[in-house]
């Protein structure tokens, strides 16, 4: 484990150079991890304010926390590596990566990291500026926050290695993006995303559960918000371990496929 | 300089399917239903072994299979048969402990980070070699003495000309000291100042540090320059394998006749004696089969007034041309005791 932490620091280093160099872009990125939740809480907020103050047992309020959470939650967690892929495979990149003696996965999970430390100082403001704004009121309690911390680091890791996985599709084709769409509006439903789980019908909720989704996004947001009992806690932890070590799983076993298969292209 | 094989490649193949559509909307539509592929042997059942320090040329026109061959080796593709051993490693097993000690550089791949300086993506891989602090230190100084790269380290990659990119690239390729080099096209698109100094890179590295150099290149200047032995590969298959000389006397059924006459040339007929490649004042260059040129320059001596004549083999150039212009299946098997010269 601290044999990678040279090379980690090494990946981290380059990486946030390299977005020095590309700040417009993050920007923009960054823009839209906002506006995309900031859309829902004020879709729901205004709902709720029309519906007497509450919709489905969450107040304007809660609503209100809610996708300012989502917001930190699915800005902690998201990755971009589904697109990038298909890019590297066609392009030839990945060839430099797989000669190097070191798994590429971690050059991402690196990068990953580095790009949320960076967009911490936009990420950080916005949210407290959106709290004053929409007066949002939240009394977290001591021992949500500190579940938060490992919750979140678990949603995080299984979210890259599933996405990881799903993103090698790229070795049998490189028409991904219909996939990658497809995925989208998938988590769209079954993470949270959209609105509170609560408020779906019984049949989404049953399959949220078993799905990985909401491990990776609702259920830390839902934590935040007190709104997870220390059973359930336990238990969405005991999902979320599930689902990283299966797709840790995957990820070896579509990563080992996925080389045999690799066509080098270019020179 | 038979040592310790370093590369054995034994039956190495690699086949590809690929897929195959006629042009147009209705063939589109057909493909839709039924997907024609085709077969292509990239690489057909080559074998050759190459020894602990050897600088072995590579050649084959475009698409003969001398990258498929060094990805395989190096561990990016998988073959579909056959077997190879890289340092006593599987190359596609991609064993770290191999990877740490090999190197591919490709002439039109980049390593280098594009945005950020070079010494940036140096610093990088020593991290990702695990490259202990001195050794780095000595690698770098070296390797910016002898490629010159000293105005060049601070400089982001794009700001780069190609030329100083390839010496960069080669320089971040080698900071982990491998043991074997893997170089496709490594003076592709340079000039010839800048593709002589690193030929001489080359020789000095290998001879520094006993490194097993395997190379591809289309310019016959760095074969000849830097090795004494070559592998020649066409249609995926092997034609020839041993010494660089060997080769025009394998192939080329033509030697090359340069006359100079006393009186200038007085419209001789001098197509007779053989094929004219070349004819300027007084200066004749004439192409003779092998077999008679004893009886040729014989000839030419006794009825002409000959102020110098030279014989030679055709240019190396001139020879791989006709070796691949010649018939799209292999000559012949390559002869095995050929095999084990270099």
């Amino acid at each position: 484990m601290f044999a990678f932490y040279p090379i980690y620091r090494g990946y981290f280093r380059t990486s946030l150079m390299m977005m020095f160099q590309y700040r417009i872009a993050m920007l923009i990125w960054l823009l839209g991890g906002i506006i995309e939740p900031l859309m829902y809480l004020v879709i729901w907020r205004t709902v709720s304010q029309q519906q007497g103050g509450s919709v489905g047992g969450y107040s304007t309020n809660d609503f209100v926390v809610y996708f300012i959470a989502m917001m930190m939650v699915s800005h902690g967690t998201f990755t971009w590596i589904m697109w990038e892929y298909v890019y590297r495979i066609r392009m030839g990149q990945f060839s430099v990566m797989l000669l190097k003696p070191i798994h590429p996965i971690h050059s991402d999970i690196a990068d990953n990291i580095g790009y949320k430390f960076l967009t911490l100082t936009v990420m950080g403001p916005t949210v407290l500026l959106l709290a004053w704004f929409f007066d949002a009121s939240w009394q977290p309690t001591y021992w949500t926050l500190a579940a938060f911390v490992p919750v979140l680091i678990l949603a995080f890791l299984m979210r890259f290695y599933w996405e990881w996985s799903l993103a090698m599709v790229a070795f049998w084709t490189l028409r991904i993006d219909a996939m990658n769409q497809a995925y989208i509006v998938i988590t769209l439903f079954f993470s949270g995303k959209l609105a509170p789980l609560s408020l779906f019908p019984q049949f989404v909720q049953r399959a949220a559960d078993l799905l990985p989704f909401r491990w990776m996004l609702s259920f830390p947001v839902e934590l935040l918000l007190g709104r997870v009992t220390p059973r359930d806690l336990l238990i969405g932890i005991g999902a979320q371990l599930f689902w990283l070590l299966a797709g840790y799983l995957v990820m070896q076993l579509i990563y080992r496929a996925g080389i045999k298969r690799y066509a080098a292209f270019g020179n | 300089m038979e040592q310790n094989p370093v590369i054995q490649i034994d039956q190495l193949s690699k086949v590809y399917t690929v897929n195959e559509r006629e042009a147009g909307l209705i063939a589109a539509m057909r493909s839709l239903v039924k997907r024609k592929t085709r077969d292509v042997n990239a690489v057909d059942a080559i074998s050759f072994t190459v020894g602990e320090g050897e600088i072995v040329g590579f050649l084959g026109p475009n698409g003969a299979g001398k990258t498929t061959t060094l990805k395989m080796l190096s561990g990016l593709l998988h073959p579909t048969g056959g077997s190879a051993s890289v340092l006593g490693y599987r190359p596609w097993e991609r064993n770290r402990d191999y990877l740490r000690r090999m190197t591919l550089v490709m002439g039109q791949r980049n390593q280098l980070l594009w945005d950020i300086p070079v010494i940036d993506t140096f610093e990088l891989n020593r991290a990702v070699y695990r490259i202990p602090e001195a050794q780095y230190r000595l690698a770098v100084d070296e390797l910016t003495e002898l490629l010159e790269l000293a105005p060049l380290l601070q400089k982001p990659t794009r700001n780069l000309s190609l030329g100083e990119r390839m010496k960069c690239e080669i320089a971040a390729a080698l900071l982990h000291r491998p043991s074997v080099l893997f170089l496709d096209e490594p003076t592709i698109g340079l000039d010839v100042t800048m593709q002589r100094r690193i030929r001489r890179f080359i020789t000095e590295y290998n001879q520094h540090t006993g490194a097993t150099v395997l190379l591809t290149s289309h310019y016959m200047a760095d074969v000849e320059a830097l090795c004494k032995r070559v592998i020649v590969i066409h249609h995926g298959k092997m034609l020839y394998d041993g010494e660089l000389t060997g080769l025009a006397d394998r192939f080329a059924p033509f030697k090359t006749v340069e006359v100079k006459l006393q009186n200038g040339l007085d419209g001789r007929p001098l197509a007779q004696y053989g094929e004219l490649m070349a004819q300027t004042e007084g200066r004749v260059t004439l192409r003779i089969p092998k077999d008679d040129t004893a009886s040729v320059t014989g000839r030419l001596l006794a009825e002409l007034d000959v102020a110098d004549l030279t014989v030679q083999d055709p240019p190396i150039e001139d020879v791989i041309e006709h070796v691949f212009s010649q018939s799209p299946s292999p000559l012949d098997d390559p002869d095995p005791q050929q095999a084990q010269s270099g």
